[in-house]
């Protein structure tokens, strides 16, 4: 099975089609981040306090709201959120965060206890009855109160049983009932789960409707701190890669990957601006990831470029770049459609946690693989027309240019 | 098939024999699903962010440290100052490292300078800027720098005794070496910190001081104006711990008078525990025992001081000041409406030892162990599913060959695993994306072959040199793809932090398996193809 053969199209002459679609992208991305003052940073980056609470039923956004008004917490969001893009209607999540803005850290500590204890003030039954909310019990401290109470009248490896008997009835727990249980007669399909330790647990614990499942405290100091690091990182790795291809090519086939990369960076920022993305610690692993794939894109383009050139002395140089394009083309749409198709999976199917990521992702890749010979590939054949010679013989690797210049004389 | 190529396949079958034994070790006979699925589980770490727990990141406060030295040194000044009879006007702390002596007598200059620079060696003596007579003593760089270090590592030994002392699985204690004077705590399993978090935080220094005026006072000032504005000399005042003294009023804080060097501190404690108070049934109280060299000061004292009193101060505050009724030898009680597990924690406290330093939380995050399932579950579902797809295209576009890169792949990954294993490297969320890349890479170096031997088939070539040519050409792209991102992993990893390294680490590992799968191995399995087919036969690309 093949899909392309013989392409022949002349891609350095849309160049300026691509440039321009380039430059509306980006207009229309950084237009919205303007508009939405600045890049939306999550809390990470920001500082503040986020809980991630999830409802046995569809979340009660009205009376948190309520809840959080009262106790004096007016400023905080409150977003619901759905587990899974193809099933949209389980709105049993909600986000709730506060920002703190130039404030201590002692300050952000107290308003996540706030917000717990609006969320136990309101919702809660566990504590009224003096009993543990079994929800929000780990497997350790469930197997103390097992091996204290005893219901399987265990005399050998008590503790060593019950650990294992606790450790299954979490894991039910977290991973049949995502994490909310909410009669404990469902519990008794778990292996070792008799009549005994159930009533066990009835009388110790008490079952909330809700479960934290994500608490995030990070002070702005901190956030900045992370925030600056991670550019810092970033561009060392940029410069990194500047300097290996400027030695394995050319200066400019270096500086070319490096715009193009950088113009993915931009426009994916952009979209996530447009589509209310916040930018996370998770994000610029994506926005990582797709620098890496991209730039894997471009240089193979400049690398059939290179080998192309020893063949096409006499060619002009944008019509050998066209070639290697050509050339390339049937592998560029494989790989990319191919990675295209993981990303979107990830994207539908990689829950909550992994949305945005998966979002940078699906739009990382498209931009990447369509900015190495819409962008990259152009800046090389303008830099060659610019220094005036549109002959092949300028360009390829400096060891190259020498073979070039002995076979002249 | 040549011996070359028999050696081949007996290193790549050797890889996988170490890969799977890294993966899952030794199976036993007859062996289930899930016995290989716990092996795995196992030897795969996994990060917080995917197994739940609680991250948090503290930072000591130093300068406190440094500042008690100051402290400390201005009082030893001040003792040695009167001792060898050198009148100064005013001596006091400018900062945490700065002492400023003003008003020198001139006759006296001379002895002063020698005291500093003879009995107090990690000073340096300077002349005040626009003062006449006056000094400024720095503490030198090098005794700062040491007591910061000395300070971070009491602090984390501190620290990891008490989180020991808790009973968390597994935890790590370290410094996050991001920051300044950073403390790194992971609890892994625990979806809620505030215990570890307080126990962390509290400072216990315990001390026990005599009362220096019977009284207490409402206020300060009211503590200050009862001596007419001078306390009496080596005293201070204490504010002691609020309590309602009435009930239906809201408690009023009380102010002691204390000597200001204690008579025992928490270093002289062989022992603290938790018991039921004796005094307020249902309530809890600390007790501690001394040890035998403080156990010999502490009795004559207290048998002198009968019938005064006594303050027991936690953290600089006062939590009791019980009158002493009889010689005590060794041991006491810190009573103060204590639960059974506030009494437990603040034993267990005493028992690890007091902090050299305060402590603020900069960073917790604390994901549950469902939110972390989830992760997994949705992240492992969503990757395989991708993964088969990409297999089955694979096969269909390119038949044969593309049997050989799915085998290539799967080697990949299975060489990825099992090296985090070995490296006891930490899978984590963006970890899962340096795996995505490396699979994306994985992809496109085959494609790249694949392509690159139909074009030479295209132009002619018989099957066995379009491999070998296929092969050869796209070897370089490949190198330059891999090192180029190889390089900028690297770079993330010296300068990224937590999150960005776990991505560099499970990028470079993927890409280094998959320049050995998709070169060596497929180029391998394409010889021994050719080595078997007729001639003259299509090759299946």
């Amino acid at each position: 099975m093949e899909f392309f053969r013989n392409v022949n199209v002349d891609w350095m002459g849309k160049a300026k089609y691509f440039v321009a679609l380039s430059l509306i992208l980006l207009a229309v991305g950084w237009a919205s981040i303007l508009r939405n003052g600045g890049l939306r940073y999550g809390i990470d980056f920001r500082g503040g306090t986020l809980v991630y609470v999830r409802f046995a039923g569809p979340a009660p956004v009205d009376q948190i709201r309520k809840g959080l008004q009262a106790a004096g917490l007016a400023n905080s969001s409150i977003q619901s959120i759905s587990d899974n893009v193809l099933n949209g209607n389980s709105q049993n999540d909600v986000v709730i965060g506060i920002e703190k803005k130039g404030e201590g850290d002692e300050a952000l500590d107290a308003s996540k206890q706030a917000i717990l204890d609006v969320l136990h003030k309101t919702f809660g039954t566990a504590n009224t009855a003096g009993k543990r909310d079994f929800n929000s019990i780990t497997p350790s401290s469930l197997a103390d109160y097992l091996t204290q109470k005893d219901p399987l009248s265990l005399s050998t490896n008590a503790g060593d049983r019950y650990n294992q008997l606790a450790q299954r009835l979490t894991d039910a727990r977290d991973k049949q009932h995502g994490g909310i249980v909410t009669n404990f007669d469902d519990l008794k399909n778990v292996d070792g789960a008799t009549p005994g330790v159930l009533s066990a647990l009835k009388d110790g614990f008490a079952l909330d409707n809700f479960t934290i499942r994500d608490v995030e405290v990070v002070g702005p100091k901190v956030g900045a701190q992370l925030r600056r690091q991670a550019i810092l990182a970033t561009l060392y790795a940029l410069a990194g890669m500047l300097l290996y291809i400027a030695f394995r090519f050319e200066w400019v086939y270096g500086a070319a990957a490096v715009i193009a990369v950088f113009h993915d960076v931009l426009i994916t920022l952009g979209f996530f601006s447009i589509f209310h993305f916040e930018i996370s610690l998770t994000v610029i692993a994506a926005l990582l990831t797709l620098v890496g794939y991209s730039m894997n894109d471009t240089i193979v383009i400049f690398d059939r470029v290179r080998e192309d050139l020893r063949l096409m002395r006499r060619e002009p140089f944008a019509q050998v770049v066209n070639k290697a394009i050509n050339q390339t083309l049937s592998r560029t749409i494989l790989t990319s459609g191919l990675t295209f198709l993981t990303v979107l999976v990830l994207f539908l199917m990689g829950g909550e946690v992994l949305r945005a990521f998966s979002f940078a992702m699906v739009v990382g890749v498209v931009v990447g693989t369509y900015s190495s010979f819409g962008i990259a590939a152009p800046i090389v054949v303008l830099w060659n027309k610019y220094r005036g010679q549109g002959t092949a013989a300028r360009a390829g690797s400096a060891a190259d240019k020498r073979v070039t210049a002995a076979a002249r004389r | 098939m040549n011996s070359q190529l028999r050696w081949k396949f007996i290193f790549i079958a050797a890889v996988i024999l170490l890969c799977i034994y890294g993966l899952i070790g030794v199976p036993t006979f007859p062996t289930s699903w899930g016995q290989v699925k716990q092996n795995l589980a196992d030897r795969i770490k996994l990060g917080l962010d995917l197994k739940g727990g609680s991250h948090l990141v503290l930072q000591v406060q130093v300068d406190e440290a440094i500042g008690q030295r100051c402290d400390q040194a201005v009082d030893q000044i001040t003792k040695q100052l009167h001792e060898k009879n050198i009148s100064v006007g005013e001596i006091r702390r400018v900062d945490d490292t700065h002492i400023l002596v003003r008003n020198v007598d001139p006759n006296t200059s001379g002895a002063f300078r020698d005291l500093i620079s003879n009995q107090f060696t990690d000073w340096a003596l300077t002349p005040a800027a626009g003062e006449q007579n006056g000094f400024v003593v720095a503490m030198k760089p090098s005794i700062v720098a040491d007591i910061r270090r000395d300070t971070m590592d009491q602090a984390l030994e501190t620290i990891t005794r008490r989180i020991n002392a808790l009973g968390l699985t597994e935890p790590t204690i370290a410094f996050t070496g991001r920051g300044e004077n950073e403390i790194l705590v992971e609890l892994p399993g625990e979806g809620d910190p505030t215990r570890a978090k307080s126990v962390i935080q509290a400072g216990g220094q315990l001390e026990l001081k005599r009362v220096a005026d019977e009284q207490t006072f409402p206020s300060e000032g009211a503590a200050l104006a009862s001596h007419g504005g001078i306390l009496p000399p080596g005293s201070e005042i204490v504010v002691g711990k609020a309590e309602s003294t009435q009930a239906g009023q809201s408690p009023q804080p009380v102010y002691y008078i204390l000597d200001r060097a204690p008579i025992i501190t928490g270093q002289d404690l062989r022992g603290a525990n938790p018991a039921p108070s004796s005094n307020n049934p249902g309530q809890y109280e600390v007790r501690f025992q001394l040890s035998t060299a403080s156990a010999a000061r502490f009795g004559p004292f207290t048998e002198a001081n009968i019938g005064h009193r006594m303050a027991i101060v936690l953290d600089h505050k006062v939590y009791t000041a019980p009158v002493i009724n009889g010689r005590i030898e060794d041991s006491g009680i810190i009573e103060g409406n204590f639960s059974q597990e506030s009494a437990q924690d603040l034993s267990l406290v005493l028992r690890a030892g007091a902090l050299p330093a305060s402590i603020k939380y900069l960073e917790e995050r604390t994901v549950g162990p469902s939110l972390g399932a989830d992760s997994i579950r949705e992240g492992v579902r969503a990757s395989i599913g991708s993964i088969i797809v990409v297999m089955i295209f694979l096969v269909i576009y390119y038949r044969l060959s593309g049997v050989n890169a799915v085998v290539a792949l799967a080697l990949n990954l299975l060489i990825l695993l099992a090296f985090m294993a070995y490296a006891g490297a930490v899978l984590t969320l963006p970890g899962i994306a340096g795996v995505i890349l490396t699979i994306g890479m994985g992809v496109d170096s085959n494609v790249l072959v694949f392509e690159r031997i139909r074009e030479e088939l295209r132009s002619g070539k018989a099957p066995a040199s379009a491999v070998a040519v296929g092969f050869d050409r796209a070897f370089l792209t490949i190198i330059d793809t891999h090192v180029t991102t190889i390089v900028s992993a690297v770079f993330l990893f010296l300068f990224g932090t937590g999150p960005v390294r776990g991505f560099a680490v499970t990028l470079v590992i993927g890409l280094l398996s998959n320049v050995f799968t998709s070169i060596y191995v497929s180029r391998a399995i394409f010889d021994w193809h050719l080595s078997r087919m007729d001639r003259q036969a299509q090759l299946s690309i």
